[in-house]
């Protein structure tokens, strides 16, 4: 069975054609429904209100095409708008040094967990599970409050948006989601690190056979998606201009969920950034569209998120299957032959 | 490919059926917290038949306790264009930016229930709030008629420490009795607001007053510990409502049964009806331009055993409570 180089590059990106497609035919229903909806002010808000999570998901799909998974992600963004909250209120800082601050704790803090992972040899699960208390416990303990940023630069960098006409903005929190998950798609597609990262979520020990530094990918991995998690932070304390330790619970799954919606493999070794970017538009599609309707519970939202994952998950399985399927029958055959 | 559109589709057209008419002249938008209280789901029953009622086209988003979700609903309120927004916020602070949005598309917002921070005051039409000082003092005045100049030693059941609501209606009770020498509070602990701790705590204030002998009333923050209370008392063998007088503070359906059986003996309305008074201010707003006072306090009201109980519980009872 040989396939010409463009049927396979099709085959190869035939999951983040299917997410795209949904997200196109879920805008045309949406746009049919409402008459308002079709506008550049939703596409807009679809970027500002999702900043937060389209910039954890692309940490998160660099974790999962490796084979990994990382729970801690909302409690590090929680953790993150309340150290910035205390930093610039109580203790002085200016904004931009408790920034950097917050990104050097973070990666610590994940490459920590990344060297756990490697050299103790626990699933990821349970490591960043561990993680996601640690940092859900700091922040509670720091505060218990919603504490508000009055600092200059917030209400400056919250009010600062090109303006697109009717309403629309392109503001902050966009520009630095649409940076990331650019940013994201050079790392993971066009690099030495990124393709480490494939190899990794293909075979752990083929990839050290290889030689390939199994350990420093793991630990950068990790430490991606925890300083991912923090600029996702900073962005969410520019979003509500305030600290608060309960804010972005349950924001990991929302990734994980975008990142599987956009066909990444949950069991590693395939998938694009640009997936999930979409995965994460469509969930906030389907927020919007209940939103727009006013009288559905907003819990019909999970519904849908839980369908259309399920939805992803046959239809990668089933691409899966079919396309071992050919090969796989052959070599069965001749080892049975061998001895 | 086309499957998984028709999954998508599926999963959101089937819920198109549940989109209204657009005859209705305004359309309001009510970003609402969650439905973590009975008080909270009785206001959403209560804010949508409000809204009915003055054939108002009313959409609300709940918001699952987060404000994220909150930001996100009046974004979208305010991208469809709807003639006002009320938003119940889930926290004090973070508003500022969103707001200045739907003033920018010159869409009213209104408060119900909560406050946010100072900061935000020109953001805002208006709040609808009530007022938990006066809540506490209605109950306390009432105490004061009902104790009719004998003496009377009074126990108290406190809201969760630290909640603005416990100190404000601690305050508001304290200020009521405070011009009859004969009422006093002798003992006052916190209940939690949950009935259970109501009731332990009570069985405790029993136990040091003399098995009750000495307990002339009980003031609760509000009505779920005055039903625990009730029951401690039961359970002591006192008769609560007539050798102990009761007063509390939300009117929830259950306390009126114990009302009609003659248990308790009053309680201050803490009205789920915020909406209403949010509609007037908005319906006045957009046609004459009329510019509500900044804070609309909703009204205490007193019910008591002679106020028909068992009708206002029927009333009551399918609100959500």
């Amino acid at each position: 069975m040989k396939r010409s180089p463009a049927a396979s590059l099709l085959a190869r990106l035939m999951p983040v054609l299917a997410t795209t497609a949904v997200f196109i035919a879920g805008f045309l229903i949406c746009s049919a429904a409402y008459p308002n909806f079709a506008s550049l002010r939703v596409v807009m808000n679809l970027l500002t209100d999702n900043a937060f999570l389209g910039i954890v998901a692309v940490g998160m799909t660099f974790v999962i095409i490796s084979g990994g998974i990382d729970l801690s992600v909302g409690s590090v963004i929680g953790f993150t708008t309340v150290f910035l909250a205390l930093a610039i209120e109580r203790w002085g800082f200016p904004p931009l040094l408790a920034f950097l601050v917050i990104l050097a704790v973070c990666a610590i803090f994940g490459a920590a967990m990344g060297a756990v992972i490697q050299y103790f040899e626990l699933p990821p699960f349970i490591v960043t599970l561990a993680g996601m208390f640690l940092a859900r416990g700091v922040s509670f303990l720091l505060s218990t409050e919603s504490i508000p940023i009055t600092a200059d630069l917030y209400s400056h960098l919250a009010d600062h948006a090109v303006r697109l006409g009717g309403g629309a903005r392109l503001t902050v929190p966009a520009m630095i989601m649409l940076a990331v998950v650019l940013g994201g798609m050079v790392l993971l597609h066009l690099t030495r690190f990124g393709a480490n990262v494939y190899a990794l979520g293909g075979s752990r020990t083929a990839t050290g056979l290889m030689g390939i530094n199994v350990p420093r990918t793991t630990v950068a991995i990790y430490t991606l998606s925890s300083v991912l998690a923090g600029l996702a932070g900073i962005v969410f304390s520019l979003y509500t201009s305030s600290g608060y330790s309960l804010s972005a619970v349950g924001v990991e799954l929302d990734a994980i969920a975008a990142v599987v919606i956009g066909g990444t493999l949950l069991s590693g070794g395939y998938g694009f950034v640009f997936g999930s970017f979409l995965g994460v538009l469509i969930q906030g599609l389907i927020q919007t569209y209940i939103s727009f309707d006013g009288s559905l519970s907003s819990w019909w939202a999970k519904i849908a998120t839980g369908l259309l994952l399920f939805a992803f998950i046959a239809f990668q399985q089933l691409t899966l299957h079919l396309a071992r399927r050919p090969r796989r029958r052959p070599r069965l055959a001749t080892a049975g032959a061998a001895p | 490919m086309k499957f998984k559109a028709l999954l998508l589709a599926t999963a959101l057209s089937g819920t198109l059926f549940s989109v209204g008419a657009h005859a209705a002249e305004l359309t309001v938008g009510f970003s609402q917290i969650g439905s973590e209280s009975g008080w909270r789901a009785a206001e959403t029953t209560v804010s949508k038949a409000e809204a009915k009622k003055r054939n108002i086209n009313f959409k609300i988003a709940d918001a699952q306790q987060k404000q994220e979700n909150q930001i996100k609903a009046i974004r979208s309120f305010i991208a469809q264009g709807v003639d006002a927004i009320f938003l119940a916020p889930v926290v004090a602070t973070g508003w500022d930016s969103v707001l200045k949005e739907a003033k920018e598309a010159n869409i009213p917002v209104v408060l119900l229930d909560r406050d946010i921070d100072p900061s935000g005051k020109e953001l805002y039409l208006t709040a609808v709030t009530s007022d938990s000082v006066a809540e506490g003092k209605v109950a306390g005045e009432w105490l004061v008629k009902a104790a009719a100049g004998k003496p009377c030693n009074v126990v108290e059941l406190q809201g969760t420490v630290g909640a603005s609501v416990a100190t404000n209606r601690k305050k508001g009770f304290e200020d009521g009795i405070a011009g009859a020498s004969n009422v006093k509070i002798v003992r006052s602990q916190t209940g939690d607001f949950t009935r259970a701790k109501g009731k332990e705590v009570m069985e405790s204030f029993i136990k040091a007053e003399g098995g009750g002998k000495n307990i002339c009333a009980v003031y609760a923050h509000n009505d779920d510990m005055m039903v625990g209370a009730i029951q401690a008392m039961k359970e002591a063998g006192l008769k609560p409502g007539t050798d102990v007088l009761t007063v509390s503070i939300d009117a929830v359906p259950d306390i009126f049964k114990a009302m009609a059986a003659g248990e308790a003996n009053a309680t201050v309305e803490l009205t789920p009806n915020m909406a209403g008074p949010a509609f007037d201010a908005v319906v006045a707003y957009k046609a004459k331009g009329t510019v509500p006072p900044k804070w609309i306090q909703t009204e205490s009201k007193l019910y008591t055993q002679s106020d028909n109980p068992m009708a206002v519980y029927e009333s009551k009872k399918d609100l959500g409570y």
